[in-house]
C-alpha cells in the first residue's frame, strides 16, 4: 500500500519492537519492603510536600546562543497578544525583547534591520508536533512516538523518545519560524505519557533543547485510538465507554497514590512505594503537570471535562479537536483551550464534522484556541493554516483581525503550555523569540527571512551558513540546501 | 485584498443558495482572465462558454447574442483546478474499511482493476473541492501485491450522476520502496515482474484466445494482461510513482529500451538532481509540490525547490497529492502552487513564476494525461469548466465565487457549510440543533 498515516493525529504509528515491560515493577522502590522496620516509635522524618522523590531528574541543559542587540526598524509588527503596528520598531538585546513601539533609539552597538515592507511577530509556538519521536526519516527503526503495549504508559516520558538530530526541526524552523514546540506520545494509549517542551535550538543532546522551567504535560487520548488499538487486542478498552471507564479506574488509583505521599511528604514515616506512572498522574493531580487531550468530540470532550471534576484536576487544552466549535461555550466555562487544525477533515469518522471556522468560531464563543500541525510538513506552514481559518471565519461573517488571529500562532500555545509569561508575544522581558517575514505572513507569498531564539539569529535566509544542517543529513544528498 | 473578500460576501452567499442551471452557454466579460497554459493573466478579458465548451477566450472576445453575460468586476477568471494525482471520489473515509474503493486488496486482479465504476459522484469531498474551485481530478487507484495497481480514471466534480470523464484514462504502477514491497522485496523483484508482464502482454497480444489463464497462480492473469495491451502499445500512459534519482534513471532506461511506453512519473522528489535527464528523455512529472523532508532513504535529497527545478531544466511538472490526503484534500494543491511562487523570493531556492505554478494545477497536470486538448485550460475547444475567484486563487484568503462544469454552474453548498451554520451560536435554541437546518 502506497498510503502512508504519517499523522498521529489520525491514525498513529506503532513502533515493531514491543519491550520487556515488567522491568518497571521489578525495580521500583519499594519503601515498606526495603525500608528500615519501623521498631522504634520514631518516624521518618517528612521530606517537605513535594519533595519525597526527584521532579526533574532530567533537567534542562539549554543555553541561549549569544547574539547582538537588535533593532527592527519600519515594520508591521503583531505582538502576539493581539496588538499590531504598522512602522513600528522591535528592540532585543541579552536574549530579552526590550521594547516595542513606534520610535526607538537604536542603543550603541545595536544591529539596525531596516525592515520595510516586512512583518515582525513573536516565534510561532506548536502545541502539537511528534518530531524527534517520530522522526524522518520515518523507518521503523526510529519510530518512537507510541509505547502501545498498554492503554495506561504514564511511566513514559517523550523526552527519552525525542531524538535531536531530526531534520525536521530545521524545516519548522526556516519554513516556519517555530521557536517553540511540544513534544507529545502518540494517541494509540489513554494516557500516552509525558510530554516535553523544547526550543527549536538543535543540541546534541534532548536536554539541550528543552524550554527551561516550562512544565510537564500528560498526553491523553479520546475516542477511536485507543479503542481500536486495544479492541483489536481483545483488551480493553474496545469501546468509548471502556475508555472512561479505565481513564475512572487509573484517576481513582492516582487519588490514593497522591493521598499516601502527600501524608509522607507532610508527615513522614514510610515512604510509599513509588511507581512512575502514579508520580505523572499525581503531578497532574497536583497541577504541576498540565493534561494535553486529544480529544475531537464534542460529546466526549464534554464527558472528559466531568471526569477532570470529579477527579480534581484541569484540562489544559483539547488537541485534534475537531468539533470544539460545537461547544465553545463549554470550553469557555471550563477555561481549557482547543487546539485545532484548519482544514483537515474526514480521514476518520471522529474528523467527520471538521469545519474551518472551528477557530473563529471559537473566538467568537470566548473561548482559548490555537492552530496546532501534529505534522511534520504542516508544522512548517501554521502562519498558513491560520490564515486559511481568519479568511473561512470572515467569511461566515466574524470579524477578528490579522493581530487577533496571531494570537492562535503564539500567546495562545504559550498560555496552554503554561510558559505564556516567559514567551509568546513581544513584550519587554519576555525571551526575543522573533521572526522576521518578507511579507505578510498571512500571505502565502511570505516566508521567514530571520528567525531569533533567545536574541540569537538561529537563521538569516541570505546567509547559507545559517541553514541548520543536523547530523543525520550531514554528507547526505542535498544536505545545506534550501528545502 | 482581505477586505476585497469581505465585499466578497454577499455574491458569494447568492451562489451558495443556486442551483445547477441547464444552461451550458455564458460568458464572463470585464475578466482577470487566466487561460492556464502559463500565459500571463488579460486584464479586461472574455471568456465565452457556448453548449459547454469554450469557444474563445482573451481580450476583444465578441459576446454572441442571446449568452448570459457575467461581468467579473475585474476579478481572476481562471480554468478550473485539475487535481493532479489524488484518490477523490472512490474513499468517503479512509479509516472506514467499506467506504474505501482506493485498492483490490485480496483481489486476484491488479493492472485489470478499473477504478471508474467505484467513483461516487455523492461522495463528500466531491463538493467540498468543488465549492473551492477544483473542476477535475486525476484518480488513481492504489496498489496491493504488485507493482501495478489498476486503470485511474480523469473524473469531473459537478453535481450530476456522471462524474467520469474518461475511464480507463492511465494504469498506475508503484515503482521504488513500495514497488519493491509489492514485487516480493527488492526493486530487481520490481523490474522482473515488469518485463515479464511485457513479455507475457506480448503473448497475449499474439494470441489473446490462446493466452491460458491458470487464474491465482497466473504471474499475469488474461485480464491483467488484456487491460496492459494498451499500455505497452503507448496508447495508454502508465503513471509511475518513484522518488529516489536512481530509481528515475532505472525507469528513464526502461522507456529507452520500450519507446512506445508513455511513462509519466509520479512523486519525484529527487528528480531535480535528474532533471536533464528526465527532461532528455521527454517523461512528463506530477510532482509532490513541497516534499523537503528526508521522510524515506529514497527521498533525502528533497527540497522545496524540486518542481522549479525541474522546470527550468525543461521538464513538463504539474502537482499532485502523492500520499497527501489524496482522497479529499486536492484544494490544497492551490496553496502548494503559491508556495511555489513564494520561493522566488528565498534566496537560493527556485521556484515558480505565478504563470508556471497555475499551470501546473491546470494545464500540465491535463496535458500529463493526455487530456490538456479536452480540460485544463480556456484554449477553444475545451470543456467549459471555468471559475470566477474572489481574488488571487492562489491565496490562502481566495474563494471560489462561481464554478462551471462543462458551462453549467455549480451548487457550491458543502455539509460543512450546513455544520457552520448549525452551530455559528453553539447553544440550543427552542429546539435541539437537530431541528436546525
Amino acid at each position: 500500500m502506497a498510503i502512508g498515516f504519517r499523522a498521529s493525529g489520525w491514525s498513529f504509528r506503532i513502533g515493531g519492537a514491543v519491550a520487556a515491560i515488567s522491568l518497571l515493577s521489578a525495580c521500583a522502590t519499594d519503601g515498606k519492603a526495603n525500608g528500615p522496620k519501623s521498631a522504634s516509635a520514631s518516624k521518618d522524618p517528612a521530606p517537605g510536600m513535594g519533595k519525597g522523590y526527584a521532579h526533574d531528574p532530567f533537567p534542562s541543559t539549554y543555553k541561549a546562543y549569544p547574539g547582538t542587540p537588535t533593532l527592527l526598524t519600519n515594520v508591521t509588527v503583531f505582538d502576539g497578544e493581539g496588538g499590531s503596528l504598522t512602522g513600528g520598531s522591535v528592540l532585543f538585546a541579552d536574549g530579552k525583547i526590550v521594547a516595542v513601539g513606534q520610535n526607538i533609539a537604536a542603543p550603541a552597538g545595536a544591529t539596525v534591520i531596516d525592515g520595510t515592507g516586512k512583518v515582525v511577530t513573536p516565534g510561532i509556538i506548536d502545541i502539537h508536533s511528534h518530531l524527534g519521536d517520530y522522526p524522518s526519516p520515518g523507518v521503523q527503526a526510529n519510530s518512537d512516538g507510541n509505547e502501545a503495549t498498554g492503554p495506561v504508559t504514564a511511566d513514559v516520558w517523550a523526552e527519552h523518545s525525542v531524538w535531536p538530530q531530526d531534520p525536521g526541526f530545521s524545516r519548522a524552523l526556516v519554513n516556519g519560524g517555530v521557536t517553540t514546540l511540544q513534544i507529545l506520545p502518540g494517541s494509540a494509549n489513554l494516557m500516552g505519557g509525558r510530554s516535553v517542551v523544547i526550543k527549536n535550538v538543535y543540541a546534541r543532546t534532548e536536554q539541550g533543547m528543552k524550554f527551561p522551567g516550562a512544565p510537564y504535560g500528560l498526553k491523553m487520548a479520546c475516542g477511536e485510538n485507543p479503542k481500536r488499538v486495544y479492541g483489536s487486542k481483545g483488551r480493553q478498552p474496545s469501546t468509548r465507554m471502556g475508555n472512561i471507564a479505565v481513564d475512572r479506574q487509573t484517576w481513582a488509583k492516582a487519588a490514593e497514590y497522591k493521598r499516601k505521599w502527600d501524608k509522607f511528604e507532610t508527615d513522614g514515616g514510610d515512604a510509599p512505594t513509588r511507581d512512575i506512572a502514579m508520580d505523572t498522574l499525581r503531578g497532574v493531580l497536583s497541577g504541576e503537570i498540565l493534561v494535553q487531550n486529544h480529544c475531537y468530540r464534542a460529546d466526549e470532550m464534554a464527558i472528559v471535562l466531568d471526569m477532570a471534576k470529579e477527579f480534581g484536576y484541569h484540562v489544559g487544552a483539547f488537541h485534534h479537536a475537531v468539533e470544539a466549535y460545537k461547544i465553545g461555550d463549554l470550553l469557555k466555562a471550563n477555561g481549557t483551550c482547543a487546539a485545532v487544525w484548519a482544514d483537515w477533515w474526514g480521514f476518520k469518522m471522529e474528523s467527520y464534522d471538521a469545519i474551518s471556522e472551528n477557530l473563529a468560531l471559537l473566538q467568537n464563543a470566548g473561548a482559548c484556541a490555537m492552530i496546532h500541525s501534529d505534522d511534520e510538513n504542516g508544522i512548517q506552514r501554521l502562519n498558513q493554516e491560520v490564515a486559511k481559518a481568519l479568511a473561512a471565519g470572515r467569511r461566515a461573517g466574524i470579524q477578528i483581525s490579522d493581530a487577533t488571529a496571531w494570537e492562535w500562532l503564539t500567546i495562545n500555545p504559550a498560555k496552554a503550555l503554561g510558559i505564556a509569561d516567559k514567551t509568546g508575544s513581544l513584550k519587554p522581558g519576555k525571551m526575543a523569540d522573533v521572526v522576521l517575514w518578507n511579507g505578510n505572513p498571512f500571505s502565502v507569498y511570505a516566508r521567514p527571512e530571520k528567525v531569533w531564539i533567545d536574541g540569537a539569529m538561529l537563521y538569516d535566509a541570505n546567509n547559507p551558513k545559517l541553514r541548520p544542517v543536523s547530523d543525520f543529513e550531514l554528507g547526505q544528498p542535498g544536505a545545506g540546501d534550501t528545502k | 485584498m482581505k477586505r476585497l473578500l469581505l465585499l466578497g460576501v454577499a455574491p458569494l452567499a447568492l451562489a451558495l443558495t443556486s442551483t445547477p442551471a441547464a444552461a451550458q452557454s455564458v460568458a464572463i466579460v470585464n475578466a482577470k482572465l487566466v487561460i492556464g497554459d502559463g500565459s500571463a493573466p488579460i486584464d479586461g478579458g472574455t471568456v465565452v462558454v457556448r453548449d459547454g465548451k469554450v469557444v474563445a477566450a482573451g481580450r476583444g472576445v465578441a459576446v454572441p447574442a442571446n449568452v448570459e453575460t457575467i461581468d467579473a468586476g475585474g476579478r481572476y477568471v481562471t480554468p478550473g483546478i485539475v487535481a493532479g494525482f489524488t484518490r477523490m471520489g472512490i474513499i468517503e473515509v479512509d479509516g472506514v474499511e467499506q467506504t474505501n474503493d482506493s485498492s483490490g486488496g485480496k483481489s486476484p486482479f491488479h493492472a485489470a482493476i478499473d477504478i471508474a465504476p467505484a467513483v461516487n459522484p455523492k461522495t463528500s469531498s466531491i463538493p467540498l473541492n468543488r465549492a473551492e474551485g477544483i473542476t477535475r481530478a486525476i484518480v488513481a487507484p492504489d496498489n496491493d501485491g504488485s507493482i501495478f495497481a489498476g486503470m485511474g480514471a480523469v473524473i469531473d466534480l459537478g453535481a450530476d450522476r456522471d462524474a467520469v470523464t474518461k475511464p480507463r484514462a492511465f494504469q498506475f504502477m508503484e515503482y521504488g520502496e513500495a514497488g519493491a514491497r509489492a514485487a516480493g522485496g527488492s526493486r530487481p523483484a520490481a523490474i522482473a515482474q515488469f518485463r515479464n508482464a511485457l513479455a507475457q502482454v506480448r503473448d497475449y497480444s499474439r494470441n489473446p484466445g490462446g493466452y491460458s489463464d491458470v487464474g491465482k497462480e497466473a504471474l499475469l492473469t488474461r485480464a491483467d494482461a488484456e487491460a496492459l495491451v494498451p499500455v505497452v502499445a503507448g496508447r495508454m500512459p502508465l503513471l509511475v510513482h518513484v522518488e529516489r534519482a536512481s530509481d528515475i534513471l532505472v525507469l528513464i532506461d526502461l522507456k529507452r529500451e520500450f519507446p512506445a511506453l508513455k511513462i509519466v512519473l509520479v512523486g519525484a522528489a529527487e528528480g531535480w538532481t535528474v532533471a536533464r535527464e528526465i527532461a532528455a528523455a521527454g517523461i512528463p512529472v506530477i510532482a509532490s509540490a513541497l516534499t523537503d523532508l528526508p521522510a524515506s532513504f529514497e527521498q533525502l535529497s528533497s527540497t522545496q525547490s524540486n518542481v522549479g527545478r525541474m522546470k527550468a531544466a525543461g521538464v513538463t511538472v504539474g502537482i499532485g497529492m502523492i500520499n497527501d490526503n489524496e482522497a479529499r484534500q486536492a484544494r490544497l494543491e492551490k496553496q502548494y502552487a503559491g508556495n511555489l511562487v513564494a520561493l522566488t523570493k528565498v534566496p537560493g531556492a527556485t521556484g515558480l513564476t505565478w504563470d508556471a505554478a497555475f499551470a501546473a494545477i491546470t494545464s500540465v497536470t491535463a496535458d500529463a494525461v493526455g487530456m490538456g486538448g479536452e480540460i485544463g485550460s480556456l484554449r477553444p475547444g475545451r470543456r467549459g469548466d471555468v471559475v470566477i475567484w474572489s481574488n488571487d486563487p492562489l491565496e490562502l484568503d481566495a474563494a471560489a465565487m462561481s464554478v462551471y462544469i462543462d458551462g453549467v454552474k455549480q451548487p457550491l453548498t458543502t455539509r460543512q457549510e450546513l455544520l457552520r451554520n448549525r452551530y455559528m451560536q453553539p447553544q440550543e435554541g427552542a429546539l435541539p440543533k437537530a431541528y436546525e437546518r
